[in-house]
């Protein structure tokens, strides 16, 4: 049957017919804290950059990255911008819009045995936002962050000009974007390579460690041999297992170990309600983490994972941020230099149980060496993410650890952020002022801007 | 939402031809559709524009041509403004009346007689719920679509017979492009979301379908309101 369908194109809309309305509207990112301002959702984001202040892919960075600094910025929405331009079967070279999520990618590739170089704990992010924060993922003692496989953009500028940058071309404003939280420009179009995969599996081996010095030995001994590792630790437990988890190593299944069924399409539950502020609290997070724990009943297990499983077990329970309640939340997320040694991240965790407020979301991954994007968060070390709640305690909590970070070395990442203090962030991020000069020379009235910027570049508001 | 109707049909391989205003939009959709299929689905395009009803034969002539006689036609496009922008700019509100109801029903028209003439096929047009009742925040809008909604739905029993399946779809607040600006309202629907139900509605041969599907229920209540009270309320 030869099926033929003629779509007409979308309507011609009047841009001036947005009304004022009360009360003001918010937008939020994945922490759920909310800032003054609307998003202006696009098919056609070469269009609709001019002028704008700030691009915004799916709103999961977790801290005020992809929120406005002032309520009338204006704040274009990628996700609808979303074609795949190019692709090359033979190379693996890609070209795709910005708005192109990785959940697309996986949905329409993977089957087709491509999968992205790097890809973060969610598989609900755009391409354009991989490129901002540089995503990293477990593979990152290996491959390094994904701006590392990026290879254009085609980029809008402040001066509305629309330039395309590379290694080789505009080399600064590349690197300067690579990780640069979209203040050098806004990324259109994103040339990548993807990855040849031997099968659509995962072989995965996970190991229970009792405490943070089997842990770190279990990340080191496993990183050679396997080129995806994590762990998830219980930062709640204090004492002798203080730093227990679950160490989690993988691979891509080879074609003779994977079943020859494709894995089935993951099931995605929806998080019902926005639950009390008071349901997550250390009495059910400690219960919660207990479980978990001693759910890895086995000492060791190894065998096949769908790559969901793997890569986004959160992603099996949509919009789950609404367990933390209107109050909101944050992840903290530094890398601490393996030059600190183990003991620093011993003396990380003993602080975070001091301190508090942690939650049961907990991961601690081992870093390969820093990339080339200018302001690109993982160095060589060890990086510890883990959610916390807001309460009135969290700044002074956020303050203890990063002074702590700043003392051997490490840096935080922005992407999580919501409450380091400027100066903080000065402090340990000597590659500061080669990125301010970026922003001199490519958006000097700083047209550019984000909440975040406003807060630790102290951009004008 | 064109864009997420025609990713459907070419991922399950049907060939796609796209009609719209810019050739070099019109070519990066058909690059993207292409490159969803495993095998390069086929697709090709010509420009088209709903406010130049003497180009419509020669569109649909290019499609016929590549796609070897077509037997599907989904009609997405439509001009949209808001009460207040329509109000104060009368040409504005000539245009769109004309786009959405005088020359659709002219693109529908041509559409019928080529599918007719080969035995029948199908027609999908979008309409909106705006159409099913006057409201004071889409009145001109909302009138434009009226006239469409009785049209489509008569075509529906008059060629219904003959072969020809036309399926009506009203969507409620959809989060596009061209709602951008407006608060979306409870119940506001995500392009995938409609384009799941309007492909279905397709395959099915349903004459009407609203989509989210809980706008059937909304608009239920909103057609059943005594004039007195449309006349007191604010939507």
């Amino acid at each position: 049957m030869s099926t033929g369908a003629v779509a007409v194109p979308e309507p011609r809309t009047d841009a001036s017919t947005a009304k004022a309305e009360s009360p003001p509207p918010t937008l939020s990112a994945w922490g759920r804290l909310p800032a003054e301002g609307r998003e202006l959702l696009t098919e056609d984001l070469e269009r609709s950059t001019v002028g704008a202040a700030l691009c915004r892919g799916l709103g999961r960075s977790y801290g005020d990255s992809s929120l406005p600094a002032r309520a009338d910025d204006k704040v274009v929405a990628t996700r609808l911008a979303n074609r795949i331009l190019h692709v090359d079967e033979q190379t693996g070279d890609f070209v795709a819009e910005a708005g192109v999520s990785l959940a697309e990618l996986n949905r329409l590739f993977l089957p087709r045995g491509w999968f992205t170089p790097v890809t973060p704990g969610t598989k609900f992010v755009t391409l354009g936002g991989m490129v901002a924060s540089d995503v990293h993922g477990k593979n990152h003692h290996r491959d390094g962050c994904f701006g590392a496989h990026v290879r254009r953009l085609r980029m809008r500028l402040a001066d509305e000009s629309v330039v395309t940058c590379s290694p080789e071309e505009n080399e600064d404003l590349f690197y300067g974007t690579i990780g640069g939280m979209g203040l050098l420009g806004h990324v259109l179009q994103v040339e990548f390579q993807m990855r040849r995969i031997p099968s659509q599996w995962i072989r995965a081996e996970t190991e229970r460690v009792r405490d943070i010095d089997e842990f770190l030995e279990g990340l080191g001994r496993t990183a050679p041999a396997w080129p995806m590792t994590m762990g998830w630790i219980d930062c709640l437990s204090h004492g002798s297992s203080m730093g227990r988890g679950i160490l989690t190593a993988g691979r891509w299944a080879t074609a003779e170990e994977a079943p020859s069924a494709p894995p089935p399409p993951p099931r995605e539950l929806t998080f019902p309600v926005e639950l009390p502020n008071w349901a997550l609290n250390p009495v059910t997070a400690r219960l919660f983490n207990t479980a978990y724990y001693w759910r890895h009943m086995a000492h060791r297990w190894s065998g096949l994972m769908t790559p969901d499983a793997f890569f986004y077990p959160l992603d099996a329970i949509l919009h789950w941020n609404r367990a933390y309640g209107a109050r909101g939340f944050t992840q903290y997320q530094c890398v601490l230099p393996r030059a600190a040694g183990t003991a620093a991240v011993r003396e990380f965790m003993f602080l975070l149980t001091k301190l508090g407020g942690a939650s049961p979301l907990c991961v601690i991954k081992d870093c390969g060496p820093e990339g080339k994007g200018v302001l690109s968060f993982p160095l060589e070390g060890t990086s510890i993410a883990v959610d916390m709640a807001v309460s009135p305690d969290l700044q002074r909590i956020v303050d203890n650890l990063n002074a702590f970070v700043i003392e051997v070395g490490g840096r935080i990442y922005l992407t999580k952020d919501r409450f380091t203090r400027a100066e903080h962030f000065r402090a340990m991020e000597p590659r500061l002022p080669r990125f301010l000069a970026l922003r001199d020379k490519w958006d000097p009235k700083r047209r550019l801007r984000s909440a975040q910027s406003v807060r630790i570049f102290g951009d004008a508001a | 939402m064109g864009r997420a109707i025609a990713r459907r049909l070419a991922e399950r391989g049907e060939s796609v031809f796209l009609l719209g205003l810019d050739e070099a939009d019109l070519e990066r959709s058909a690059a993207d559709l292409k490159e969803r299929h495993r095998d390069k689905a086929s697709v090709g395009y010509a420009v088209c524009d709903l406010e130049r009803p003497e180009g419509f034969a020669a569109a649909l002539d290019a499609a016929d041509a590549a796609l070897g006689e077509l037997d599907t036609v989904v009609v997405t496009a439509a001009m949209f403004a808001s009460q207040e922008a329509l109000e104060a700019d009368v040409e504005l509100t000539r245009r769109l009346v004309t786009v959405n109801y005088a020359n659709t029903v002219v693109f529908c028209e041509h559409v019928k007689k080529r599918l007719l003439a080969r035995g029948g096929g199908r027609l999908v047009v979008f309409s909106s719920v705006a159409g099913d009742r006057g409201r004071k925040p889409v009145g001109i809008y909302g009138s434009s679509k009226a006239g469409l909604s009785v049209y489509l739905e008569a075509l529906d029993h008059k060629y219904h017979a003959a072969g020809l399946s036309v399926t009506c779809v009203k969507p409620g607040f959809v989060k596009t492009g061209m709602t951008a600006g407006l608060k979306p309202p409870p119940f506001a629907g995500e392009p995938d979301q409609v384009a799941d139900d309007v492909v279905r509605a397709m395959d099915r041969g349903k004459p009407l379908v609203y989509t989210p599907g809980i706008w059937a229920l909304v608009m239920l209540v909103i057609r059943s309101l005594p004039r007195f009270v449309m006349r007191k309320i604010g939507f």
